[in-house]
C-alpha cells in the first residue's frame, strides 16, 4: 500500500488531495502486480465444456456452480433452465464463455468485467448493470434500465428494450435491435448507444457526453440532447460494430441520426439565469 | 415495493386458486406483509356473493372481541333481512370474515352502506363473479387459511404487500373493490403523489375510502369513472393521465382483465400473452411458477393501457 504522504498516484497527477487526521485511504500503485488482476479471476480453459441444469436450483447455488466450474478451469459453461431467475451470472472477473440457456429476470449479469455471455431468451430489468468489460449478447428482448451505468464492453439485445436504457451510462456500447422505450440515454457521460428501432420520448435526457445513434423515430429528445452531425467514421464504425452481431437498422446505417449532449447543461451553476431558462 | 400477478383464461375455466396462489408466492420476496385474492368464479345466474369482515386479525387480541364478533355478525344478518336480501349459503371462512351467497335484486350501493355502517364491517367483495380474499401473511399462508386451491374460475389477479404508506391489516391490503360496482377489483404496485387531492374530489362526488391507502383511490376511480359513462379501457387510459406518481395496476371485471403502466414506466411489469391464456405480474418467475415450459414474455411500454376479454 503506498502511502499518503507521496504516492505513485499523485506522482502520476491522478490526485493531489492531501489527508490528514485518522483518515487511511488505498490508492493505486502501477508497480504493483496485484492491482492488476482481482482476487477471485480464476485462469480458465476455453477447451473445457461443461453443462448443468439449474431448473431446481437456488440463485446462489447457480452462481456458486459457475465459479466452482471457473476454478476448475471450465472456459465454456453452459447453463440451462435458468427460468427467469434474478441475480444470474453476476461477478465474473475474468475471461469467461457463459451461456444461459434460456431467460434471466433482473439484475443478470451484472457487475462483470470480462466474460463473453449469450442469452438466448430473455432478461428482465437492469441487465449488466456496471458491467466493465466483456460481451453480453441478448437473442430475445430485454426489461427496463438495460446497461445502467456499464463502463465497458459491448451489451447487445437483438429485440426491444424498455424504459431507461443506458441510464447513467458512464462507457462501453449498448446495442438494440429493436425499439427503446422512455428516457433511454438519461445522464449518459459516456461510451456509444445505438438502437436500430424507435426512441421512445426524453431520449439522451440530461446526457454530459456520449454518442446516440438511432435508426427509427425518436418520439422527442430530453433536456441538452441535439443532433450531431454523421461523419464517415461514425458510419464506419457502426457498420464494422453491428456487423459484428448480425443486427443493423431497417433503413441502413447512412440514414441513422447521431445525438450528443449540446453541454450547456453540465455546467449548469456557471450559466445566467436567462442561460438556465434557455437550456430547460 | 409491492408485487402484482394477474391472469385470464379466454373461453374456459380452470382452478386458478391454485395458479394464483403460486404465482404470488413467488412474489413473496418484493411483499411479505399480506396476501390478496381478487378470483373470478363462474356466475350462478343472479346470485351474489359477498366476502365481508368485521374485524380486523389484529382486533383478536382484545377481551370481548369474540362477543362483538359474533354480535356484529348477527347485525349483518338481521340488516340482510331487512333490505329484503336472502342469505342462500353462508361460510365462516376465519373468525372475522365470512362469504355469503345472496338473492338480492336491490341496489348494492345501499346494501353495502347499511352493511358497512356496523362497526367492524367491511364488504371485501360484492359480485356475481368476484370473490375478494385478503389477509395477512403470504400466498401460502391465505389460501389455506381460506381454502382458495380448487377455486374454478376465469381470471383473477393478486397482490403481496410490502406496507408503506399505511398500516400492516387487511383494510390495506389488495385487491380493493370498487365500491359499490360489482365485480370490479383493482392491485396496484406504486405510489400515487396526489392521492389526498383526488381523495378529497371523489369523497366530495359521493364515494367512500375505508383505508389511507392509495391504492384504494384506483379503484374509486375506476368506479367513478365508469359511473359517469366510460368503458374501462377509456377509464384506465384517462387514469394514466390523471393520476400522478409511479404506478403499474391491473383492473378486473366480470369478464376483462385490464393494465395500464405510468408515464415514466417506474414500475415493473412482465407480460406473457397466448391464443388462450394471458399472465402478467411485476416478475416473469410469478408467470413462470404455473409454465415450467419456455415461453417469450416483454415489458409493456411506458403509458401502456391493454384491455383483455375472458
Amino acid at each position: 500500500m503506498a502511502g499518503v504522504e507521496q504516492s505513485k498516484a499523485q506522482d502520476m497527477g491522478l490526485h493531489t488531495e492531501q489527508l490528514t487526521g485518522r483518515t487511511q485511504q488505498r490508492f493505486f500503485n502501477a508497480t504493483e502486480e496485484e492491482n492488476y488482476t482481482y482476487p477471485w479471476a480464476h485462469e480458465v480453459d476455453f477447451d473445457k465444456q461443461a453443462e448443468f441444469d439449474a431448473a431446481e436450483m437456488e440463485i446462489s447455488a447457480i452462481n456458486l456452480k459457475i465459479r466452482a466450474l471457473m476454478q476448475q478451469g471450465y472456459g465454456d459453461i453452459k447453463v440451462t433452465n435458468p427460468r427467469a431467475k434474478h441475480s444470474l451470472g453476476v461477478g465474473i472477473l475474468n475471461r469467461l464463455k457463459l451461456t444461459f440457456d434460456g431467460s434471466l429476470g433482473y439484475f443478470g449479469c451484472g457487475l462483470i468485467d470480462g466474460p463473453n455471455i449469450h442469452v438466448t431468451g430473455r432478461v428482465g430489468w437492469s441487465c449488466a448493470e456496471n458491467m466493465m468489460a466483456g460481451t453480453v449478447v441478448i437473442d430475445k428482448v430485454a426489461g427496463s434500465t438495460f446497461g445502467a451505468a456499464i463502463r465497458g464492453g459491448d451489451l447487445v439485445c437483438r429485440g426491444d428494450v424498455g424504459s431507461r436504457t443506458g441510464i447513467d451510462q458512464k462507457g462501453g456500447t449498448i446495442i438494440v435491435g429493436g425499439r427503446t422505450g422512455a428516457f433511454s440515454g438519461f445522464m449518459m457521460q459516456r461510451g456509444r448507444m445505438v438502437i436500430c428501432g424507435d426512441a421512445g420520448k426524453n431520449l439522451g435526457d440530461s446526457m454530459y457526453d456520449g454518442t446516440i445513434y438511432v435508426g427509427g423515430q425518436i418520439t422527442d429528445l430530453g433536456v441538452d440532447c441535439v443532433e450531431g452531425e454523421m461523419t464517415d467514421l461514425d458510419v464506419k464504425w457502426l457498420r464494422a460494430k453491428l456487423a459484428l452481431y448480425g443486427v443493423e437498422p431497417k433503413n441502413g446505417i447512412e440514414n441513422m441520426t447521431k445525438l450528443v449532449s449540446g453541454k450547456q447543461l453540465w455546467n449548469y451553476d456557471n450559466l445566467e439565469p436567462a442561460e438556465k431558462k434557455l437550456v430547460l | 415495493m409491492c408485487g402484482i400477478a394477474g391472469l385470464i383464461h379466454r373461453g374456459k375455466s380452470t382452478d386458478i386458486g391454485e395458479e394464483m396462489t403460486e404465482m404470488l408466492q413467488s412474489l413473496k420476496h418484493r411483499g411479505p406483509d399480506s396476501t390478496g385474492f381478487a378470483l373470478y368464479g363462474v356466475p350462478d345466474g343472479d346470485k351474489l356473493v359477498m366476502r365481508f369482515k368485521v374485524a380486523e386479525q389484529e382486533d383478536l387480541h382484545g377481551f370481548e372481541i369474540h362477543d362483538q364478533i359474533k354480535q356484529r355478525q348477527a347485525e349483518v344478518d338481521e340488516r340482510l333481512g331487512e333490505l329484503g336480501a336472502k342469505i342462500l349459503e353462508r361460510h365462516q371462512a376465519t373468525e372475522y370474515a365470512s362469504r355469503y351467497v345472496l338473492d338480492y335484486d336491490g341496489d348494492t350501493r345501499e346494501l353495502a352502506n347499511f352493511i358497512e355502517d356496523i362497526e367492524g364491517a367491511e364488504i371485501l367483495s360484492l359480485g356475481r363473479g368476484l370473490e375478494l380474499i385478503k389477509d395477512l401473511g403470504d400466498a401460502n399462508t391465505v389460501s389455506d387459511q381460506y381454502a382458495l386451491r380448487g377455486f374454478n374460475g376465469t381470471h383473477a389477479i393478486g397482490h403481496t404487500r410490502m406496507a408503506t404508506e399505511s398500516d400492516v391489516d387487511i383494510r390495506s391490503a389488495h385487491p380493493y373493490w370498487a365500491y359499490p360496482f360489482s365485480d370490479i377489483s383493482v392491485v396496484h404496485n406504486g405510489q400515487l403523489t396526489n392521492y389526498w387531492k383526488l381523495r378529497r374530489e371523489m369523497t366530495r362526488g359521493g364515494h367512500r375510502f375505508m383505508s389511507n391507502c392509495d391504492s384504494e383511490l384506483i379503484a374509486v376511480y375506476i368506479a367513478d369513472r365508469m359511473n359517469k359513462g366510460d368503458d374501462l379501457e377509456s377509464a384506465m387510459h384517462r387514469s394514466v393521465d390523471e393520476l400522478d406518481g409511479v404506478f403499474t395496476y391491473l383492473v378486473a371485471t366480470k369478464d376483462e382483465l385490464g393494465m395500464a403502466k405510468d408515464v415514466m414506466a417506474a414500475k415493473p411489469m412482465v407480460l406473457y400473452e397466448s391464443e388462450d391464456f394471458v399472465g402478467l405480474a411485476s416478475e416473469e418467475v410469478a408467470i413462470r411458477s404455473i409454465f415450467p415450459r419456455e415461453i417469450d414474455t416483454w415489458d409493456p411500454y411506458d403509458g401502456e393501457v391493454r384491455v383483455w376479454q375472458a
